[in-house]
């Protein structure tokens, strides 16, 4: 589908696209309405007038900011609909709706943004999910890197279970839905022109589908939580924090692939500490765990699932790792920015 | 890939553990030189593994940690002047000194870039014609040849607009500092592979003779590393003052000829201050006479000043060998990754940050 803001008139953003007069109202109808079309989208009201059932809703926002914008495996459209779609999912909830907002910088290339929308669009159909109501933003030049999106959702849960780190029990099985340590490595690989030999592709993806199908089998999940920023080390470490308990892993059952093993050893960055964008850990009563990674293997043919641990309640909230050898260490957040050793 | 696997295959691992424990007919205890070592050996769990038979000593092999504090201080103020893009290694980012580090000097404006070789410091001088780059040398012998020949390419190019600000080390002179401590305890040294590579390990083996203590060269995998120590335990056992070179898909005995012509091309040997160490003889290298405008210091006029430093840390005597970092008071409570009081807590090669990040630091508290 081509752009339907005319590229030879306006190849590149202004100032006045945000601005709130006819440059911006041409944007937003032949770009993001065309794009995102949904009833919704009609323009006669200041909000999104929505119908939700009535019972729990989930609300979440995050903000993307990716660079570069297109990475191996995705971009920061389809990375801003997924991202946001997986935090609603990880709560239980099946996603509805969602906002998009976008920061533009002057200057950036019209038919990149058509792209992006259209990434977003294809992941919205993808997801089930209407992007509803949206704000558009250009600033100056050099006062952002491109593009930064923010897309808030709400879900319904619907269902009587209550996935969070509260419903964690003594003895829970701790799975995750595939390898991890991609989607960092792919898209720090990117930005410094690494150049891995044969790439490393990001696993950004959706969760929703995959959640739906387990509560619709009736497993018994306890909580879900999607490794994002901080990797697994970190999803783990929030959740022994919040739950008030201990989880034990073995490190010959967590998956990490050949390319990103390679590229944590070239930089020195454990792959727990890696950003992932489309696995989580589901934490769950040690007796479902078998039919949860059938499930997870019907679902998903090609990213194989894995029971890494379990939860005990000792009265501490820590992460312990066992090695091939043994030996058993704290496996603890990463600090701050992920800096490559020096040599 | 396929080589990880093997040089971290847990049969190979036991079967080390069982012959290192079955020879050492004391308690032995090792000296490690390199930062990577002793991350490996925390991380792997081989101190833990040997613990009835080996301590360890961790060595003052962390370049980062060794970086002097004003050389940091200079560092950000020239990283602060006007049109400069500065380039640094990732892991020197968060080092601190006198109360900031080149992540704030970055927060503040200053145009502060990670790169992962100095050649690519080059790269991004010639296409900023109209900004200054400097990049921060710092490192062993395995990052110096990559800085000389940045230096030696700058100047056959006329490349007006590079620089360098240099704390290169060399590693044997700390090593012979550090075993002229009479009571240093030292049985036996594990040397390390990646700076044998460029340096070989003929002054090793002047050292095993001098010091009388047996060396190993070793890598930096679970299996490189207890190869290592069974061959060092070997020879503390028999008495053999030698060099064992248990790295030899690495590492020959003259080292890399080539790499250090260049270095010797580009720099010369000097005394050095090695961070909370102090002065060690000949332990450094400056650049030539020849190379004298790419010194960064010089260009940029700065001098870099004396700071005083935290008065709790006691990264030195770690870096010496003398104390393990749970000794000190303000490790895992005031001392922490997030706010460290000295580099040895940041650097990825730290022994601080080992302890802090593979031991269960909080039982302690």
């Amino acid at each position: 589908m081509q752009c339907p803001v005319p590229l030879d008139k306006y190849p590149h953003i202004q100032l006045a696209h945000g601005g709130g007069g006819k440059l911006m109202q041409d944007l937003v109808s032949n770009m993001f309405r065309a794009a995102f079309d949904n009833a919704h989208l009609g323009g006669q009201t200041d909000s999104a007038v929505l119908d939700i059932p009535a019972g729990r809703t989930a609300f979440t926002t995050d903000s993307y900011v990716v660079s570069p914008l297109f990475f191996p495996g995705g971009d920061i459209g389809s990375l801003a609909v997924y991202g946001t779609v997986n935090d609603l999912a990880t709560s239980g909830a099946n996603p509805l709706y969602l906002s998009a907002g976008f920061i533009i910088e002057e200057g950036f290339s019209m038919e990149t943004l058509w792209k992006i929308t259209q990434s977003m669009a294809e992941a919205a159909k993808e997801t089930g999910v209407m992007v509803v109501t949206g704000d558009t933003k250009v600033v100056e030049r050099g006062k952002c890197d491109g593009v930064y999106i923010n897309t808030s959702g709400i879900g319904t849960i619907e269902h009587d279970l209550d996935i969070s780190p509260r419903s964690i029990k003594e003895g829970d099985a701790v799975l995750i839905t595939g390898d991890i340590g991609r989607h960092g490595s792919a898209v720090m690989s990117a930005r410094e022109h690494l150049g891995f030999e044969g790439g490393i592709k990001s696993d950004s993806a959706p969760l929703a589908d995959m959640v739906a199908g387990l509560i619709e089998a009736e497993i018994d999940i306890h909580c879900l939580r999607d490794l994002t920023r901080g990797g697994l080390a970190a999803a783990l470490n929030e959740i022994a924090s919040a739950a008030g308990c201990s989880i034990d892993i073995v490190e010959s059952a967590v998956p990490v692939s050949r390319e990103v093993s390679a590229f944590c050893e070239i930089t020195g960055i454990d792959a727990y500490h890696i950003a992932n964008e489309g696995r989580m850990a589901i934490f769950l009563p040690h007796e479902f765990a078998e039919d949860c990674l059938g499930l997870l293997i019907e679902r998903d043919k090609i990213n194989l699932p894995s029971l890494i641990g379990r939860v005990i309640f000792d009265g501490k909230s820590r992460v312990r790792i066992e090695n091939p050898y043994g030996v058993i260490r704290i496996l603890d957040i990463p600090s701050g920015e992920l800096l490559p050793r020096i040599c | 890939m396929k080589h990880l696997e093997e040089y971290r295959n847990p049969d190979a691992v036991k079967h080390y553990v069982r012959r290192i424990m079955e020879t050492a007919g004391r308690r032995f205890t090792i000296m490690e030189i390199c930062g990577g070592q002793t991350h490996a050996i925390l991380k792997y769990g081989i101190d833990r593994l040997l613990e009835d038979n080996i301590g360890f000593i961790h060595g003052p092999g962390c370049p980062v940690c060794i970086t002097p504090a004003d050389k940091i201080i200079a560092a950000m103020e020239i990283a602060s002047s006007d049109d400069v893009i500065f380039c640094s290694f990732g892991d020197m980012l968060r080092v601190p000194a006198g109360g900031g580090d080149l992540l704030s000097t970055r927060a503040s404006g200053a145009d502060v870039r990670m790169v992962y070789s100095p050649i690519d410091a080059l790269k991004i001088a010639r296409a900023n014609p109209e900004k200054t780059v400097v990049f921060f040398a710092i490192g062993f012998e395995t990052t110096a040849p990559a800085t000389a020949l940045a230096v030696y390419k700058a100047k056959m190019e006329n490349l007006s607009n590079f620089s360098m600000l240099v704390s290169h080390s060399l590693v044997l002179p700390a090593v012979r500092y550090i075993l002229s401590s009479p009571d240093n305890g030292i049985d036996g040294i594990l040397a390390a592979g990646h700076v044998c590579t460029v340096s070989g390990y003929e002054g090793y083996e002047e050292i095993a003779r001098e010091f009388e203590m047996p060396i190993t060269v070793t890598g930096f995998e679970p299996v490189d590393l207890l190869r290592g120590i069974y061959s060092c335990v070997r020879l503390m056992e028999s008495g053999k003052n030698i060099v064992d070179n248990q790295y030899s898909r690495a590492v020959v005995r003259e080292g890399n000829k080539t790499a250090r012509d260049m270095i010797g091309e580009v720099f010369r040997v000097a005394d050095s201050e090695w961070r909370g160490i102090g002065i060690i003889r000949e332990s450094g290298l400056v650049l030539r006479e020849e190379y004298a405008d790419y010194d960064a210091l010089k260009r940029f006029g700065v001098s870099a000043p004396a700071v005083s430093e935290s008065n709790e840390c006691i990264s030195g005597e770690v870096l010496k060998g003398n104390r393990k970092p749970y000794h000190c008071p303000a490790f895992g409570t005031k001392c922490t990754p997030e706010h460290p009081l000295g580099a040895t807590m940041v650097s990825s090669e730290g022994a601080c940050a080992a302890y802090y990040n593979y031991m269960e630091v909080r039982d302690r508290e």
